[in-house]
């Protein structure tokens, strides 16, 4: 976000006004933040504590917590499950995605028009209307509680196709041409001159469709009732005594379902941001 | 050349081949049998008896699920506004900070949105518990005494809205900081020189250049919000339900609590209907404007 400093006026008089203003929003950041950070304390407390320790810094930190919900939950499990879930569903939708896009941009062939509507139409559509006749197909494929069928539903992502569209759309015609004539096919143009002008893009997206992939709920939850199958998100709330009746390790199990997300988020902040405004269809 | 364009063609068919496989199988297929089943009276998995529009009969004068219309409608009314207005604030004040100033105080407002909604659920259960709750000290000095927040029927809709507002806002917020930063900084630079203060400047530079940014949050969040359900879900999980039913709730539990298919995918296309009205609303908004 540093460009955005770019405006700054570093010599300034004294601004009261501003001075509040600044203070104002470093508050209300704490006071927004303050759940969070209220949860990774009570994380770090033991049972005991969790009801008796109410100090902003927990007094005696442990990592007790943590190492029961590992040893007693499945917890490993769930996230192996996700893992493969959310990286299989990032792939697979990131490269039909491209794909797409870059059909429907830059070659011409029946059907193109509509294949382009039938996206833009879907990205209007409540996929959660979608769930009992989702449901339906899994189990008559016999795909409940397996991989396969969890990641299917997974994949309808329009939104990736319609920013790599315009992704695409924006790219000088002359690179084209260019490397028709230096004898690329079709194939080559995509994958070694067009996507790698801009791997940010591509990085962008497929950053998104991990985190959505990793926190999607309803359909995994009804996909997977096996706990054996269970993602993360969904383990750690339909397993009611998963962790026990100790608020110490249910924030620990809390913590860890969201750390790869908040991980994924803080190193690529600025892509993050990137694949938001562009797949609200706005400059950012 | 011919032969180009048909290679062309070829290529195109290829590239698109396993996109349209999957959208025929898990969208097209799935919304027409969608409709199919919702003239049925089938159960979930099993044959069904054809019989007409006879559930949407009983759609219209079936109680709950006017309740749930009436839920999802309240839902949306308490966390569209408001949380485009809370999203407008936050982005005013985080693009006035610099460097990496800016960047912490950005990343304290955006992380709840990253979060799955299950450790979203986990977290403020905790810090709502009628017990040990943190939250239940501000309350009990507002109220007078701790309440069980997700076992109060007119505490849940504005806790759950409350609680979506923390999570989903920084999604809005992103793009108030866009449209902030699209606005041309010379327009400050000359209404500073004409001795404006920083009350006008906001009421006649920056609000007035925010309005599209404004109209495309509040139809971004319109839409999402119509679709609640896991919040809502969690929250109310053996408690009251009828209560505190939304629409996808009540498609979930029709279908997989009844066993009752038909009904549930009558109710899906009900919220199929309203939502794909409201987005057309949506995309011609957009298209008056010009963005698109």
């Amino acid at each position: 976000m540093s460009d955005l400093s770019s405006t700054a006026d570093s010599k300034k008089k004294l601004d009261i006004g501003g001075l509040l203003l600044t203070a104002l929003s470093v508050i209300c950041a704490m006071l927004w933040f303050f759940p969070v950070y209220w949860a990774l304390a009570t994380s770090l407390r033991s049972d005991d504590e969790t009801v008796t320790d109410f100090a902003v810094i927990p007094q005696h930190p442990t990592l007790t917590n943590f190492i029961f919900d590992i040893e007693h939950s499945m917890l490993p499990t769930w996230y192996l499950n996700s893992t493969i879930t959310s990286v299989a569903v990032t792939i697979v939708a990131v490269f039909m995605a491209a794909c797409t896009g870059y059909a429907i941009s830059q070659l011409s062939f029946p059907g193109r028009r509509v294949l382009w509507w039938t996206i833009l139409a879907s990205f209007m559509v409540p996929v959660s209307a979608l769930i009992v006749n989702h449901f339906i197909i899994i189990a008559g494929i016999g795909q409940l509680n397996h991989y396969l069928g969890i990641i299917l539903p997974m994949l309808l992502t329009p939104v990736t196709v319609i920013v790599y569209k315009q992704f695409f759309d924006g790219l000088p015609r002359e690179f084209r041409e260019a490397a028709v004539m230096d004898g690329a096919n079709e194939f080559q143009l995509l994958f070694r001159v067009f996507l790698p002008m801009n791997w940010g893009v591509t990085t962008a997206l497929a950053i998104i469709t991990f985190i959505a992939a990793w926190n999607a709920f309803l359909w995994p939850f009804l996909a997977a009732q096996n706990e054996t199958m269970m993602t993360v998100t969904v383990g750690i709330t339909a397993v009611q005594d998963a962790f026990g009746v100790a608020y110490g390790r249910v924030m620990a199990g809390a913590v860890l379902a969201g750390l790869p997300v908040a991980l994924a988020y803080l190193l690529f902040q600025r892509r993050v941001t990137q694949a938001i405004t562009l797949s609200a269809g706005i400059k950012g | 050349m011919l032969r180009n364009r048909r290679t062309e063609m070829m290529v195109a068919y290829i590239l698109v081949a396993p996109f349209v496989l999957i959208y025929g199988w898990m969208f097209i297929y799935p919304t027409i049998q969608m409709v199919r089943l919702s003239l049925t009276n089938g159960p979930l998995i099993g044959p069904g008896k054809w019989i007409g529009i006879k559930n949407y009969v009983r759609m219209f004068i079936d109680p709950v699920f006017r309740k749930s219309v009436w839920n999802t409608a309240y839902f949306v009314v308490l966390t569209v506004v408001p949380g485009t207005a809370v999203a407008m604030a936050i982005a005013l004040m985080v693009s006035r900070l610099r460097g990496w100033a800016q960047s912490l105080i950005l990343s304290a407002f955006f992380l709840p949105y990253v979060l799955p909604v299950t450790v979203v659920y986990l977290i403020w259960n905790w810090l709502t518990n009628v017990q040990f709750g943190i939250l239940q000290v501000p309350i009990a000095f507002f109220v007078g005494e701790p309440v069980n927040v997700w076992r109060t029927v007119p505490w849940f809709m504005p806790g759950a809205a409350l609680i979506t507002i923390w999570w989903t806002n920084g999604f809005s917020i992103l793009l108030f900081l866009a449209g902030l930063r699209n606005i041309p900084q010379e327009l400050y630079e000359a209404a500073a020189l004409d001795g404006a203060t920083r009350g006008q400047m906001l009421w006649r530079i920056t609000l007035p250049l925010l309005w599209p940014i404004t109209t495309l949050c509040l139809t971004i969040q319109l839409i999402l919000q119509m679709k609640i359900f896991d919040q809502v879900y969690l929250f109310a999980n053996g408690g009251q339900t009828q209560a505190t039913m939304v629409m996808v709730q009540y498609i979930y539990e029709q279908a997989f609590q009844k066993n009752a298919g038909g009904y549930s995918a009558t109710v899906a296309v009900a919220l199929f209907v309203v939502v794909v009205v409201f987005s057309v609303l949506q995309y011609q908004v957009l298209r008056i404007r010009g963005t698109r």
